[in-house]
């Protein structure tokens, strides 16, 4: 089966936001890793759901509290198919890849990792999949062990082999790094994990929104990733677990919607996936991603891994041809290119970048040990997703070039 | 906005401060350091202050960050020293005012005047507050 090239016109065209100037140029928009732009379908979701459905979910007998109860639920459904889970029962909505991290961390690791034990993750990692399990080595005792990192910023199996052992209890692993871009061989490591009876959890942040995630095929026990960063809304992520897994862990918020019977001093839990789910739930986010994921469907998700995986190597390309650019991570890589200009520090990068409708990010990008590994304090990225095209990146060349003349000349 | 509207942020001497910085290092004899950074952007200083009887007698500071923050933080050591803490203090508090737009008494702040235009860039603002945050806790610390 062939991938058909997209449209990208007509794609960018589904953005309102991205037809505005921005200091008196077009918006060039390359900073989709913090988070994409939403495309009218997904805006109209959430408009038309407060226009005409607004209700509370799983309780009202009234009309609008079941239409809102069929489109939350339907969301989910989506997401099961989306990720190609066995069971809605496997989806639990959060408010993102960090709150579903922490879950994971706060509920399953508290309960099964002891003193003795080791929890393996790795340099790359975003904070959100590094410092729950800091606190849970505090909180357990357990020893948080780091898997090396090769010059190029990717992962040697030889290494997970060599690393992980008998002691370890879980492996977290990004599937792509938000800085170096590498995309991580998730599924041999969790082969590896599981020879271990270690679980493997998977920040799918940078993962799911660009390429199509089978959790069955991979195997992993967690997967989470964010709706803000696949064209939905803010607010809404979700956790993929393993039922066997989630039955067995408890809730970390109580209250209302997640309970079944509440006495005076005892109180049992819905089942899944509502246990997970205390008080009114993400609706409006979870309906804003039902809309997103049909968006991308339509596209074709290979189709999207395939243009960005073009768009990256044009970049690549035409960014190695500027003087005095250091470019970070493996040649083979996501929709990203994180790097710096010598002697010009990457706020300034960013700041010159923007008065030319160019949008970057600059700093440490939620990734301080990278940053120590790479011995930088800070770099500019420029991220890339369906909506960006070759001409964009031509924009940002030149505004780079157009940096190194404004700092190189004129202030020595 | 043209990028020539982007001297209105990086000035002359504000590159200069940047370039050539006065007052880069560390303190033989120090009374007080404080290690301040930026958790957004990853910019850190370490500043050093030797306060004695209520003055200023030195201050030095070390770090890495943007021309904006290594900028301000030369010319803050440089117009501290020899001032009263309280003087120090007042002079940071019309730094806060520059940076929000107000308006305050340029001809004070001599070469400081010069981050005015970071007003315009609020993404910048907190590059350009840094050292001064610093210097703020260093005598609150002393």
């Amino acid at each position: 089966m062939g991938v058909k090239s997209i449209d990208v016109k007509a794609i960018k065209e589904q953005f309102p936001i991205l037809q505005q100037e921005v200091n008196g140029h077009p918006l060039v928009y390359l900073d989709s890793s913090a988070t994409s732009q939403k495309p009218i379908q997904v805006i109209e979701a959430v408009s038309d759901y407060y226009k005409y459905n607004n209700s509370n979910v799983h309780r009202g007998v009234h009309t609008l509290g079941s239409r809102a109860t069929d489109q939350y639920e339907g969301a989910r459904e989506k997401v099961r198919e989306f990720i190609n889970a066995t069971s809605t029962k496997e989806i639990i909505f959060t408010r993102g890849t960090t709150a579903a991290l922490n879950l994971v961390a706060s509920s399953y690791a508290k309960e099964n990792v002891g003193p003795e034990d080791e929890i393996v993750i790795t340099p790359m990692e975003h904070h959100s999949n590094l410092i729950p399990w800091q606190q849970v080595a505090k909180a357990t005792g357990a020893r948080l062990v780091y898997l090396p990192l090769q010059e190029d910023g990717t992962i040697s199996l030889e290494d997970v082999k060599n690393t992980v052992n008998e002691k370890t209890k879980i492996v977290a692993v990004a599937h792509v790094s938000n800085v170096l871009g590498t995309i991580n061989p998730i599924k041999e490591i969790t082969e590896i994990a599981h020879q271990h009876n270690a679980i493997m959890v998977v920040d799918g942040a940078q993962g799911a929104p660009h390429m199509k995630v089978d959790v069955q095929a991979i195997n992993c026990d967690f997967y989470a990733f964010s709706g803000h960063k696949m064209c939905a809304p803010t607010g809404i992520g979700v956790l993929y677990g393993k039922q066997e897994l989630l039955e067995n862990m408890e809730p970390i918020e109580f209250g209302g919607e997640m309970i079944d019977f509440v006495n005076l001093y005892d109180s049992t839990w819905k089942e899944l996936p509502w246990k997970f789910e205390g008080g009114t739930p993400i609706i409006a986010g979870a309906i804003g991603l039902a809309a997103a994921i049909d968006f991308l469907h339509e596209i074709g998700q290979d189709e999207i891994l395939a243009y960005e995986t073009e768009l990256a190597a044009y970049a690549l390309e035409q960014m190695q041809t500027i003087d005095g650019i250091q470019i970070y991570g493996p040649k083979k890589r996501a929709g990203l290119v994180t790097f710096n200009l010598d002697d010009v520090h990457p706020h300034d990068t960013a700041t010159v970048l923007d008065a030319e409708g160019i949008a970057v990010r600059a700093g440490h990008h939620c990734a301080q040990p990278l940053m120590k590994w790479l011995d930088v304090t800070a770099t500019a990225r420029a991220s890339f997703y369906l909506y960006n095209t070759k001409e964009d990146i031509d924009l940002l060349v030149a505004g780079l070039l157009k940096t190194k003349e404004y700092f190189g000349n004129g202030f020595e | 906005m043209a990028l020539n509207n982007l001297d209105t942020l990086y000035r002359q001497v504000i590159m200069d401060h940047y370039k050539n910085p006065r007052n880069r290092g560390s303190l033989e004899k120090e009374s007080v350091t404080v290690d301040m950074n930026n958790p957004t952007c990853g910019d850190r200083i370490q500043l050093q202050l030797d306060v004695q009887d209520g003055i200023v007698k030195d201050a030095k500071f070390q770090g890495e960050g943007c021309s904006i923050s290594m900028a301000s933080a030369s010319m803050m050591t440089q117009a501290i020293k020899g001032m009263e803490v309280e003087e120090a203090l007042h002079m940071s508090e019309d730094f806060s005012k520059m940076m929000l737009g107000e308006e305050i008494d340029s001809e004070e702040m001599g070469d400081i005047e010069a981050l005015q235009g970071v007003s315009k860039f609020p993404a910048r603002i907190k590059c350009a507050t840094l050292a001064w945050k610093a210097m703020e806790k260093g005598v609150h610390n002393e």
